[in-house]
């Protein structure tokens, strides 16, 4: 039987009754990890990771949750349910569903590479896998993290030595964790858009350890920033509140920048191909690592992947979710300036 | 390579002109004098000869990575250039250090492998592939499949060539024009004034106009302009000298052979001269000898025979060519372009009555003795054929490349007709995978028609919402292009209308491009098949 139907509302459990990252309000929703179109306001329940949790109510604000952590399990209405680390961004879990002896796992978003602070990816053996394809084209093949930090702390001196204010782009919650243990490096005088800020203070008060770092406040005069690195969302690219760092440099972090035209529309200095999701690769051994006869193939380039999976053997179909859009997201755009807002609120205490 | 494959890089990622022109004048300092020679012909468009087909490439680049071909095509559509899909897919192991070859080796190798066969080629390309780092291969790829357009203009080159050899832009402009092979011909040849004494078909740097975005009663005094018709053709030069005559396009492409019509003036134009003008269809017969010439026959019918390497009687006769005279650059040797425009005209007509040749004219001055009557001269362009007028200040010298000041013109508004898209598909270069490509229909009673293609004219942001747009509503797949919902309306303009059994609309637009969106009309609002004919009845004869 189905364990999981796509419904209108999102991911559907029939058995258990519940939803997983749903984008519609619901009673009962599992939630992969804290980005904004897999965690939205409105469920009656909430169920996530540890990790996952105050991420959750920094967004959302009060909510009435549970966490889980990885490998433990619970039921409901006989459905046993775990969450297991999908590598993604902090508290970022797969969901595995077993009944009657099917089991099912949901991806959520992942990334095979162990970033050192998401977790390690673990692959689960089941028979259907539900599994995302942001980057599901051969042409993203990703460099390891040592050698893009390198490229980035390259680029940082370089760009420092020609006078100019290094500012990094990615997103505040994910990106900028990692951005910030590579640019902890090789400097400690970092600056953080509120956003970040915010974030940071948020996983700071749950336990994480991270470089120290300062908040770009709009009373600090701008000789602060001249040896600094800044880091910021990208809704604050091409904003006014970078002119106060002029003259800078501007380089994209985001696993579209592996293609240059992208990299130019952007306008940017430089772009770094750093993601958080899984490249081709990732994608294919993680498929294949489940060992599962049916693979189901959400936001990216689902009917590319889906077809190779089909032509290699694997019986695969594309699903239609709102993670993305029709055919692929813009890498987590959850930094629409309003959500970007609501990250910038004061967190709750 | 590495050193060209960086430079490449540093330009495509910089948005800032001083930076470019920082890393121009980096290469030219530092990289071998021949390397140097294949750079400035690569930016001033002399590609080498393609050895290769793509298709060849990509089923080398399948043959390595055991990708199925249409994984390959989707990936293409996505990154949207031949050279850098390849250049992604191959796998890139860490670089182990070679001996580092710079770009004339490469280019002189596979100018040399011309004639050889598939495998040697192959052999030669897959296991360069295998030595080369990403950025390396991306480069190496765009030697083979052609264009190096990376936002660097011929200008800026020229520009960061100057800094370095301490020579004016003008003058570097002019000495790297015209035909020379990059192959044979040394940095210091190339530069060196006897080197371009020596080339006698040579021509000038075109001086170029920007278009008027001011008032006309700003430019000042009417009796210090003189204006002409701006036609539509190709803008060229015709160079004698020493008894050979060469014919050069704006492009800076020898097109001689292209136009048998002007061979007769070999025998007519006097030796050590340089005309500017345009090449225009123009049905011209031996006997007549007009004092004003007629309108020109629309660009459509010159498209008929550009493209051809043979010219046969057909197009002679269906497709004729005149060359509208402009200007004089070289008169009796002597290069004239600081003489002012007024004393140029003047040895122009002379040297135009003397051919006495219906195939050359005079590009005629308008006569006006106010902006106001000239504004109302300027709306009678389209019905002789011309696109608005030229303004040109009679104290003006021929300057090189696009200048403001002196020259300007000023172009009619286009036509314009509201549209609906009804097909998508995803763009090259910036716009890499994002729909950019439209295809726009009119009304035809219950159908829609589609007319016309246009890739611009909207804003960056625009271009994200149509995207956006494209994404959830297209309906069907057919390879790269996406029929759409037909909801968009948007104005399209286009310069001028002509009959085409090419197109199933039957006619075809001269530059279609997006005027604006018209969020605030419906698919139902669109003009009608019939509004096109009416304007090809009225404008396309």
């Amino acid at each position: 039987m189905a364990l999981v139907e796509f419904k209108a509302k999102g991911l559907y459990c029939p058995p258990g009754n519940f939803y997983i990252d749903p984008w519609q309000p619901v009673s009962k929703a599992i939630i992969t990890h804290a980005h904004s179109d897999h965690a939205r306001p409105g469920h009656g329940h909430y169920l996530c990771h540890p990790d996952t949790l105050p991420l959750l109510q920094l967004r959302l604000g009060p909510l009435n949750a549970q966490s889980l952590p990885w490998q433990e399990t619970i039921q409901i209405n006989g459905v046993k349910i775990s969450l297991h680390p999908a590598g993604h961004i902090i508290g970022s879990s797969q969901v595995k569903l077993e009944y009657q002896g099917e089991t099912w796992v949901f991806s959520g978003d992942y990334k095979t590479e162990d970033d050192g602070i998401s977790g390690r990816f673990e692959p689960l053996p089941c028979h259907v896998f539900i599994s995302e394809s942001t980057f599901g084209l051969p042409i993203y093949n990703w460099k390891s993290q040592p050698e893009i930090f390198a490229e980035i702390q390259q680029w940082i001196s370089n760009s420092q030595a020609a006078g100019k204010t290094p500012i990094l782009i990615g997103y505040s919650l994910g990106k900028a964790q990692r951005l910030l243990s590579c640019v902890s490096g090789i400097t400690n005088n970092i600056y953080v858009h509120g956003a970040i800020w915010n974030v940071q203070e948020t996983l700071r008060a749950a336990g994480h350890h991270f470089p120290a770092i300062k908040k770009v406040e709009p009373g600090l005069p701008a000789s602060v920033y001249k040896d600094a690195v800044i880091l910021a969302p990208p809704s604050a690219d091409g904003s006014a509140w970078m002119k106060k760092f002029a003259p800078y440099s501007v380089g994209i972090c985001s696993g579209w920048m592996q293609v240059r035209g992208n990299q130019r529309r952007r306008n940017a200095d430089a772009g770094f191909a750093l993601s958080d999701h899984a490249d081709w690769n990732g994608l294919l051994q993680a498929v294949k690592a489940t060992g599962a006869q049916k693979v189901f193939v959400t936001h990216g380039f689902q009917s590319v992947f889906s077809r190779w999976l089909q032509e290699n053997g694997i019986d695969a179909a594309e699903v239609k979710t709102a993670y993305g859009g029709e055919e692929e997201e813009q890498e987590k755009p959850s930094t629409s300036p309003e959500q970007e807002e609501e990250i910038n609120k004061p967190s709750p205490s | 390579m590495k050193a060209f494959a960086e430079l490449v890089s540093e330009l495509s990622g910089s948005t800032k002109t001083n930076e470019k022109l920082a890393a121009l004048a980096q290469y030219f300092s530092c990289a071998p004098a021949e390397d140097k020679v294949w750079m400035i012909a690569l930016f001033s468009g002399r590609r080498p000869k393609r050895i290769i087909s793509s298709a060849n490439l990509k089923q080398w680049c399948l043959d390595i990575t055991g990708l199925p071909s249409w994984l390959f095509d989707e990936c293409y559509h996505t990154v949207g250039d031949l050279a850098e899909t390849i250049a992604l897919l191959l796998p890139s192991p860490p670089r182990v250090n070679l001996d580092e070859q710079g770009l004339s080796y490469y280019i002189n190798t596979l100018a040399g492998l011309e004639k050889a066969g598939e495998t040697e080629k192959k052999n030669f390309i897959t296991g360069s592939w295998m030595e080369m780092d990403r950025d390396e291969k991306f480069v190496f790829n765009k030697l083979l499949t052609g264009n190096f357009r990376i936002g660097v203009s011929q200008k800026m080159m020229v520009n960061a060539l100057a800094q370095t050899v301490k020579l004016e832009p003008s003058v570097i402009a002019h000495r790297i024009a015209g035909k020379w092979d990059p192959a044979i011909t040394s940095f210091h040849e190339l530069l060196s004034e006897e080197g371009t004494a020596g080339d006698i078909s040579k021509p000038y740097p075109f001086y170029l106009a920007y278009a008027l975005d001011e008032e006309i009663e700003k430019l000042g005094p009417e009796e210090e302009w003189q204006a002409e018709w701006k036609w539509d053709g190709i803008r060229g030069q015709l160079v004698k000298r020493e008894k050979e005559l060469f014919a050069w396009s704006r492009g800076e492409e020898l097109m001689t052979d292209k136009f048998p019509e002007y061979h007769v003036l070999k025998e007519l134009i006097p030796d050590g001269s340089v005309l500017d003008g345009e090449i225009l269809p123009y049905e011209w017969s031996i006997n007549a000898r007009e004092n004003e010439p007629n309108a020109p026959l629309p660009f459509s019918i010159l498209q008929t025979r550009i493209g051809r390497k043979q010219v046969n009687k057909k197009h002679l006769l269906e497709a004729p060519v005149a060359f509208f005279a402009y200007d004089l650059l070289e008169h009796r040797g002597l290069d004239i372009r600081e003489t002012p425009l007024t004393e140029r005209r003047i040895l122009l007509e002379e040297l135009v009555q003397s051919v006495d040749h219906p195939v050359l004219l005079l590009s005629p001055q308008i006569e006006f003795s106010s902006w106001q009557q000239l504004a109302a001269i300027r709306e009678g362009s389209r019905d002789r054929g011309a696109e608005g007028l030229m303004l040109k200040r009679k104290s003006s010298a021929y300057q090189v490349g696009r200048k403001t000041g002196d020259w300007w013109k000023w172009k009619i508004d286009p036509l314009v007709i509201d549209a609906v898209m009804i097909y998508a598909q995803k763009g090259h270069g910036r716009r890499s995978n994002l729909y950019t490509d439209y295809t726009f229909a009119v009304k035809d009673g219950d159908r829609l028609v589609s007319f016309a293609k246009a890739y611009s004219g909207l804003t960056d942001q625009e271009f994200g919402q149509v995207d956006a747009f494209v994404k959830k509503n297209s309906l069907e797949k057919f390879g790269p292009v996406r029929t759409v919902k037909p909801e968009l309306v948007f104005e399209i303009a286009f310069e001028g209308i002509a009959a085409s059994n090419r197109h199933k609309s039957g006619v075809a637009l001269r530059f279609p491009r997006i005027n604006r969106w018209r969020k605030d009309k419906k698919p139902g609002e669109i003009n009608t098949l019939e509004d096109l004919k009416k304007m090809l009845e009225r404008y396309g004869k």
